[in-house]
């Protein structure tokens, strides 16, 4: 049995081919992004050709998870495993940590500015003092909230005053 | 847990879990009634997301108290299989949207409410209920900000606006009282006793509210019976509509 943590440095073969695998199953939402780049994918066990997934929602109501669930049954199956089992497990609560360096160039490309690497506004307090957010497409920092809840869960939405570009920001959680 | 404890805690648990789980779904239900009528597109879809979160919330603590529960209970048989008295949601949560002021006030008591009461929650002995509230704290200190921010805007906005949130505040205040009313499933020790909430809270509806240039009611008379199933007219319309399809067309799936 090969038992791998995503957070352990040294990847087995075994595991490393099948985040491969998962490499190419897309977020429904976000589709420049796979579930590997998100960080739902919280441990991969594998033997011969049973594998065992672990995931976790980005937030309680994430439409999408079943979907990522179902597509990840897919892929592997598509891959020749046969015993396939997806849990789902809600601790510890994903995090935009967890969104690899890869996927939050993804992002920006894609034009949703990425979260920031140490988000400071993650409180209930009221009026307080935005985030700079860069615009994905002309990175100018002069940007405002339009509101903290944008076209999915997971992002808010934002509009740069240089070029007046609307934009997703993938928000602190 | 939930092996090596006796029937009567199992049962508080699974109706702890429940009561959770109504407060969120009804909730959740109210504020998906704005959606497509929202005062403007943004706060259309914040308020949108919110319920979403709700509904997500109500799920997780529906499909713990169903598997709790076994015999067939799934989370779409808890929320569509049953009738009024079985709902343990707090009677603010059920009360109509009315306009724009009612509606963002109840979302900040109830907001509040949640706010102390998962981060209490996350250190329950029960894994499940700690994970849930782990999740789903994050969520509300969104919903939080974005209530606290409007109650100011409305309060302290023009003299219409302000006269708004006297009137939310007024009808609102006594239905404030249900949460803290602890039911028995509220006093094992896998629950947070909603006593222990209430200073924070009273903290935080002080700290907004005079900021908001309102003030907060000095009348202490609540209204109260909704954890217990004791219900206003107003939740059987509500599960009238969201129930409908399921108990016209038993089973239906799509």
């Amino acid at each position: 049995m090969v038992i791998m943590k995503t957070t352990a440095t040294h990847i087995d073969p075994a595991i490393q081919h099948i985040r491969e695998i998962l490499e190419t199953v897309p977020d429904p939402e976000v589709p420049v992004l796979s579930v590997i780049d998100l960080g739902i994918v919280r441990n991969i066990e594998t033997e011969g050709r049973c594998v065992e997934i672990t995931v976790t929602p980005t937030y309680s109501g994430c439409p999408a998870i079943d979907m990522m669930k179902m597509h990840i049954r897919m892929a592997l199956l598509q891959a020749g495993f046969q015993d396939i089992v997806i849990n789902q497990t809600l601790s510890p609560a994903w995090t935009t940590d967890w969104i690899s360096e890869s996927g939050k160039q993804k992002l920006k490309a894609f034009g949703i500015a990425p979260p920031l690497p140490a988000q400071s506004v993650c409180t209930p307090d009221h009026f307080q003092r935005e985030e700079a957010i860069q615009c994905p497409l002309c990175n100018s920092y002069r940007t405002r909230v339009v509101s903290q809840f944008g076209s999915t869960a997971c992002k808010a939405l934002y509009q740069c005053n240089d070029c007046g570009e609307p934009f997703d920001y993938f928000k602190c959680h | 847990m939930a092996d090596q404890i006796t029937d009567t805690t199992k049962s508080r648990l699974i109706h702890y879990a429940t009561h959770l789980g109504d407060n969120a779904l009804i909730l959740g239900h109210r504020n998906s009634e704005w959606c497509g009528h929202g005062p403007v597109l943004e706060q259309d879809i914040a308020i949108s997301n919110i319920a979403l979160d709700l509904l997500g919330q109500a799920r997780n603590f529906y499909q713990y108290a169903a598997e709790l529960t076994g015999n067939g209970a799934t989370e779409d048989t808890l929320a569509y299989l049953r009738d009024v008295p079985d709902f343990k949601n707090t009677l603010i949560a059920e009360l109509p949207n009315g306009d724009w002021a009612q509606t963002v006030l109840r979302q900040f008591f109830f907001s509040a409410y949640q706010y102390y009461l998962y981060r209490q929650l996350q250190k329950s002995g029960d894994a499940q209920l700690a994970a849930i509230a782990e999740k789903a704290w994050k969520e509300v200190s969104y919903h939080l900000r974005w209530s606290s921010e409007w109650v100011i805007r409305l309060g302290d906005g023009t003299e219409e606006s302000h006269e708004r949130m006297n009137r939310a505040l007024d009808l609102l205040w006594t239905y404030t009282g249900d949460m803290f009313i602890p039911e028995a499933y509220e006093t094992e020790v896998f629950a947070v006793d909603p006593a222990r909430v209430k200073a924070d809270w009273e903290q935080k509806i002080k700290q907004v509210l005079e900021e908001a240039t309102l003030t907060v009611p000095e009348n202490t008379w609540t209204q109260s019976g909704g954890k217990k199933g004791i219900h206003s007219e107003h939740l059987g319309y509500i599960l009238a509509e969201m129930q409908f399809l399921q108990r016209a067309y038993p089973g239906a799936a799509w």
